[in-house]
């Protein structure tokens, strides 16, 4: 039904980066908070602009830098940012009747600017039945583009804008997760995985803190129960 | 402007592993073909991995998050609009934050 409509349009680069614009005010808070830890563990701001440019992370880069010394720390920061990356693993392939039909920068750019919120929001796109990759690209790069401008400023402004941890503007992060959740409820059918995953999740995440492990746990665990129900008890 | 050659290569490595779980899960995929089942399974995991990035946070948050979630969900059900539900859930968060600091 849609082989003939564009793959990757520049409208939906336009219409993707437009929609991310909430998210990324929801992100600001975040990326200035890993400018101010560059700037804090004596990254020059060259290196921060880098490493938010080329890692584009930020709870991977948030994690490496809480254990940043005088010396970096290749080995665990790399390891770190393995394992708190691994869901991105899961995400990608969900995306694959968009990517299947582009090459070339368009595939594998598209996937360097996959972030769990831009992949949430295309993943809505992909179910309304619109079949354009540029969506992706499109959300991805303003989003990327926010963020390195967002540690760089963090960088600069340093302590003077650090703020206390509880403060309420860390919600907004939090909240893009729980809105784009909403839509994905559809109907009973989601109790049992949702449940399994909520158990799971919050069991992994007291046991191996400080990793991403507990949403790679619970996600694959919700799923399979909710395949097994499908497949065994339905 | 300084750029020490440890860090860059921190940087690099820290680049190169995310690069490799953003596009290998993909390429994995076209590449092998997987089982049915594997197919079903990825089918289910967005809920399961917004449930699991979310319930952790909120266990482990206070008053100020629990209010929020509820206004983020209640307004994103109403309206569906995610600028919308972001900013009445922080707002929500705002309010019982300040209602704490102030008293």
């Amino acid at each position: 039904m849609s082989q003939g409509r564009p793959r990757f349009s520049r409208a939906a680069m336009r219409a993707g980066a437009i929609a991310t614009l909430p998210i990324q005010a929801g992100l600001l808070p975040f990326g200035l908070v890993v400018g101010v830890q560059t700037q804090a563990h004596g990254l020059s701001l060259l290196e921060a602009g880098l490493m938010s440019f080329f890692v584009y992370a930020g709870s991977a880069q948030l994690l490496a830098l809480e254990h940043w010394g005088a010396v970096a720390p290749l080995v665990g920061a790399t390891i770190a940012a393995f394992v708190v990356n691994l869901r991105l693993a899961l995400m990608g392939p969900l995306l694959a009747p968009w990517l299947d039909r582009v090459q070339g920068w368009r595939l594998w750019g598209g996937l360097f600017l996959m972030a769990d919120q831009n992949w949430a929001l295309a993943l809505r796109e992909q179910k309304a039945g619109r079949w354009d990759a540029g969506y992706l690209f499109g959300s991805g790069a303003s989003m990327w583009m926010s963020w390195v401008v967002a540690t760089l400023v963090g960088h600069q402004a340093g302590a003077a804008l650090r703020l206390p941890p509880g403060h309420p503007l860390f919600f907004t992060a939090l909240a893009v997760f729980v809105a784009v959740l909403v839509p994905m409820w559809r109907g009973r059918r989601e109790v049992l995985p949702w449940v399994v995953a909520a158990v799971v999740s919050v069991a992994v995440y007291w046991l191996a803190p400080g990793t991403s492990w507990y949403i790679v746990a619970g996600a694959l665990t919700g799923a399979a129960a909710g395949v097994a129900r499908d497949r065994y008890a339905a | 402007m300084r750029l020490d050659p440890w860090v860059m290569a921190t940087i690099a490595a820290m680049a190169a592993v995310t690069y490799l779980n953003r596009a290998g899960g993909y390429w994995l995929f076209r590449t092998f073909n997987p089982p049915q089942i594997v197919r079903d399974v990825l089918a289910y995991v967005p809920g399961g991995l917004f449930v699991s990035y979310v319930m952790p946070k909120l266990v482990a948050g206070g008053p100020q998050e629990w209010a929020g979630a509820a206004v983020t969900a209640a307004v994103m059900a109403w309206s569906g609009n995610l600028a919308l539900a972001i900013l009445g859930g922080a707002g929500a968060a705002w309010v019982v934050w300040a209602g704490f600091t102030l008293s």
